[in-house]
């Protein structure tokens, strides 16, 4: 029997569901499940990536698979989208079950066995929802996705503010899963067949088709944490053990980017532009929000959840913009910012895995979350403070690493647009562009506060002197994310080449003539942008190499080491550094009606002065809490028809069997 | 595509603004010492200075992390590949293929990064303070940079640098209004950028108020030289940017050898004008607290918004 790459990455993921069972022949068993599942998950997340790469360039395959409901078979389809989603998704993984190998310890909540089976079904669950290639099967992944991680966030299930994160992330996680499938309801057109191939023949009426892009914006747009459905990713990514909130923020919200593909340039096929211009403002508004938020975080996981929200902003507006020329046939520029958009999907899943790891290890090796009581760690941390590094250059989006391409790539779109044949959305180049701008430039101010605050100055807690490096599994996990960040920088013309056959697909246009060979980049012609960033690298290091050397050959190299200057003041301490609240200060300051913001100073009687200072979402007051309490008011209400005496049930049945009959009738 | 005289030109230009930087900061503080009645040190001042720096033995405080001790090489590796990057003698530079003007933002961005990373490497409380007030003239400032040059390249078509210059340096008769907003914003960029008055002083330590020598106040010998030098090179980078993005005018075309030798003592006459106007702009300015800062940077983001929107509606 001949297998393709269907059936291979089918086996794969059944090789992921089995290692989740064996797990369960030893629950209490950290040595069966770090020491043997977890390197087997990476390998197999790695060959898995194998499989996917050469599935982007083969024609679609598709399967009908012996499972599912007697006449509801399950249908799967490898194509190129699905192929690169899952090529992101085996290649972070791998990373990430490698950190995991020395990351579960005994003792933590949930045992390490079920941890292992509910972290390989999430994983095998993502496989197969790449793979869906029907609704029913589509929902069934989509539902097992959010359940296994669902029980991943709440693993710490002994704290009460863990089980409410948990809580909060699966009543939005199921309120985005009904909206998914309305939306599939709205795209069968009354055909009654769920199938996606029906659903592609099929061109739904253009208000349909904008009632299904709506839906599939809120229903997955929920999951991918778009403002206003982010809420619950700040307090499930704290709460969550750290390879899965890297997991999660790397891989499961690029799903929703996928379903947002899927749905809207696959299914539907036709996107009207105004539909790119929704996407375009939500998404602009989320990366701003997301970049704000992050600024004034003082927990530093809560500060990598909010940089999520920021850059899934990004990837939403790069959507939107594929949508918008799409939607005027601008097929050339349609790829171009698809491009941007797949090319940062892959970015982000790598810099945020890996930034997340790092936080693992610095959570494991101090128990601190709080940036207020970390502070130099490079110097007992070197391994993950140097490969944190990396994820931070690359995640400010500065060159020659990976986050610079597809920001690049995303401003190169923009300013394409006023060819756009409409002179409103002319004017939306510049807000847009501005706004894109803000976001990169405050990325940047994040991130020095982020990398600064936790691995640089003096240890601000007298027990981080006994923290304590990353252990060899954990290293080899970042060693590979962070070499990922820095081959996506180097070789983006490469990588583009092979987002081709997607735009084409996709976008009904194909970028190859943005790669000008492999060392330059340069969309539409290269007299209008090129970028190079292998010949950017070489420069820049031979300049600091000729810089260090001339230096040494013409002067000398003595140090002596001394005190730290203290301006004449001889008590400096660890506590007079910035804080994390100090450094949000100017943002705090600036975008200060944004914020929500209580504060309480200590007077000048205070024998132990404490300043206290609560930065709160506006959104959750405004939006959340209202519906929350609306909600509570109209189950309030329902209990009115609960008598709790079984007479009045059999009434309640009776009446309705009645009511039933007139209707039948 | 690469040529010989194209990759010598680029040599010159790079060994250029290594070599003319430190005499630029010398000329800024002559012609501010001449407006101020003062008498001026001497124009090779800043050369004197980075020599003396140079032959010091470091101090390098005991919680120094390596970061802390590559830090100045990698800011001056920055600037110094973005002086090349910026079209100062010739248009048609190689590297222009390299590096757009995107490119550009993001090499200063990243020698902003390791300074301010640096500044707060030793955990005292002036490095960190100094590294939070440059992030946020940072962050106010680089997308303010990046819509004046995204202003050039809708006229131009282009984000690449040498044809953005091309096309403004053969357009002379033409006024674009949306380029009188983008070098007022620019202007205002490259005060904050360089640290001057009115939104940082160079000249002074007090605490209140100082942002780029409260971050590298740890720093001695020839990390302290290279951090000044980067200083200076910066500097020199804005000056020609704002020149060739402004006044293009007398700079070579395609790497022919008579053009570049002509071009240079126009670019010395153009770069000694814009210094002087500098000196006149901080002696006519005061110092601004530093919660004012957001209000200026933000005013120079909108106008280089703007210049955008001017741009698109008029000039479409």
């Amino acid at each position: 029997m001949h297998l393709d790459s269907l059936d291979a990455t089918l086996g794969l993921a059944l090789v992921w569901v089995c290692l989740g069972l064996t797990g369960l022949l030893a629950p209490a068993s950290i040595r069966l499940v770090s020491r043997v599942l977890f390197p087997i998950g990476a390998l197999t997340g790695l060959a898995l990536a194998a499989v996917a790469l050469p599935a982007i360039f083969e024609p679609a395959l598709t399967r009908v698979l012996p499972l599912g409901l007697p006449d509801l078979p399950f249908h799967a389809r490898l194509d190129a989208l699905s192929g690169f989603f899952l090529l992101l998704l085996g290649a972070v993984s791998a990373g990430v079950s490698l950190f995991a190998c020395g990351y579960f310890r005994k003792g933590e909540g949930t045992p390490p066995g079920l941890q292992g089976l509910y972290y390989h079904l999430f994983l095998a669950s993502m496989a197969l929802l790449l793979l869906a290639d029907d609704a029913y099967f589509f929902m069934v992944c989509w539902e097992s996705m959010a359940l296994s991680s669902y029980f991943l966030v709440t693993s710490d299930h002994r704290h009460a503010e863990i089980r409410r994160a948990g809580y909060l992330y699966l009543l939005m996680a199921h309120l985005g899963a009904i909206a998914i499938l309305l939306c599939f309801g709205a795209l069968q057109s009354g055909s009654g067949d769920y199938s996606f191939q029906a659903m592609r023949l099929v061109a739904p009426s253009s208000g349909w088709a904008t009632v299904a892009f709506l839906l599939a914006l809120v229903g997955f747009g929920g999951k991918a944490g778009i403002l206003p459905l982010h809420a619950w990713l700040p307090e499930a990514h704290p709460a969550a053990p750290s390879p899965v909130s890297a997991l999660m923020s790397g891989v499961m919200l690029k799903t929703a980017i996928y379903g947002m593909l899927r749905v809207t340039l696959d299914l539907i096929g036709f996107p009207l532009w105004w539909w790119g211009v929704i996407a375009l403002a939500v998404g602009l508004l989320s990366a701003l929000f997301g970049a704000i938020y992050a600024a004034v975080q003082t927990d530093m996981k809560r500060l990598l959840a909010y940089s999520s929200i920021e850059n899934i902003g990004l990837i939403v507006a790069g959507f939107g913009l594929t949508l918008l020329f799409r939607g005027f046939a601008m097929n050339a520029l349609a790829a171009l910012a698809l491009t941007a958009t797949l090319y940062h999907c892959l970015n982000h899943a790598f810099f945020k895995s890996l930034l997340f790891l790092a936080t693992g290890s610095v959570l494991h090796s101090t128990s601190e979350r709080s940036l207020g009581r970390l502070g130099g760690l490079i110097h007992r941390m070197p391994w993950v403070a140097w490969t944190a590094l990396i994820g931070t250059v690359a995640i400010a989006g500065l060159p020659p690493l990976n986050g610079f391409v597809s920001e690049w790539l995303l401003l190169q779109a923009f300013l394409f647009s006023p060819s756009l044949p409409h002179s409103y959305l002319n004017m939306l180049v510049p807000i847009a562009a501005a706004a894109i701008a803000l976001t990169a430039a405050m990325s940047g101010y994040v991130m020095v506060k982020f990398y600064g605050v936790v691995f640089l100055g003096q240890p601000r807690e007298p027990k981080l002197a006994e923290a304590h490096d990353a252990g060899s599994w954990e290293r080899l996990g970042l060693l590979w994310l962070a070499a990922a960040c820095v081959v996506l920088g180097l070789v983006p013309a490469t990588v583009i080449g092979m987002l081709d056959p997607i735009t084409r697909a996709l976008a009904g246009s194909g970028i190859a003539s943005l790669a000008q060979g492999w060392l330059f980049l340069a969309p539409i012609e290269p007299h209008r942008a090129s970028y190079s960033p292998i010949l950017f690298f070489v420069l820049t290091a031979l300049l600091v190499a000729l810089a260090w050397l001339a230096v040494r050959a013409f002067y000398h190299g003595r140090v002596r080491r001394s005190r730290p200057w203290g301006c004449g003041f001889p008590a400096l301490n660890a506590r007079m550094q910035d804080t994390a609240e100090g450094f949000g200060q100017p943002v705090r300051h600036v975008f200060e009606p944004f914020f929500r913001i209580e504060q309480s100073s200590p007077t000048p009687l205070d024998a132990r002065p404490r300043y206290r200072e609560v930065v709160d979402d506006r959104l959750w007051h405004w939006l959340y809490l209202p519906l929350a309490r609306g909600v509570e008011k109209l189950t309030g209400l329902i209990t009115v028809l609960q008598r709790g005496r079984i007479s009045v049930y059999l009434m309640y049945s009776f009446a309705t069997l009645l009511l039933l009959l007139f209707f039948v009738r | 595509m690469i040529n010989l005289a194209g990759i010598a030109a680029q040599f010159t230009e790079l060994m250029l603004a290594i070599l003319l930087a430190p005499l630029l900061t010398g000329w800024v503080n002559q012609c501010r010492a001449w407006l101020q009645n003062r008498s001026a040190p001497s124009l090779l001042q800043p050369y004197r200075n980075l020599n003396k720096l140079f032959q010091k033995e470091v101090v390098l405080a005991h919680g120094a992390s390596p970061l802390f001790r590559i830090a100045p090489y990698l800011i001056f590796g920055s600037l110094a590949l973005a002086a090349a990057i910026v079209p100062t003698l010739d248009i048609d530079l190689p590297l222009n293929a390299a590096a757009d003007a995107i490119a550009l933002v993001g090499l200063l961005a990243l020698a902003r990064l390791f300074v301010s990373l640096a500044g707060m490497d030793i955990g005292t409380a002036f490095g960190s303070l100094g590294a939070r007030r440059e992030m946020m003239v940072g962050f106010l400032a680089e997308p303010a940079l990046l819509m004046v040059l995204f202003t050039a390249s809708l006229i131009s078509g282009s984000t690449s640098l040498s044809t953005i210059v091309h096309t403004l340096a053969h357009k002379e008769f033409v006024i674009y209004p949306s380029m009188a907003f983008a070098g007022v914003a620019f202007t205002m960029v490259s005060l904050a950028e360089n640290a001057r008055i009115p939104v940082d002083n160079p000249a002074t330590h007090l605490e209140l108020t100082m942002i780029h020598e409260a971050m590298v106040l740890e720093y001695s010998g020839r990390h302290l030289a290279m951090i000044e030098w980067s200083a200076s090179l910066k500097l020199f980078v804005y000056s020609c940017m704002g020149l060739a993005l402004f006044f293009p005018f007398g700079i070579a075309e395609s790497g022919d050898w008579l053009g570049i030798i002509l071009a240079l003592p126009a670019l010395l006459v153009k770069l000694a004008a814009g210094g002087a106007a500098l000196a006149l702009i901080e002696m006519l300015s005061a110092k601004m607290r530093i919660f004012r800062t957001p209000e200026f940077l933000g005013s120079a983001f909108l106008f280089a918004v703007l210049a955008m929107l001017v741009h698109v509606l008029l000039e479409t």
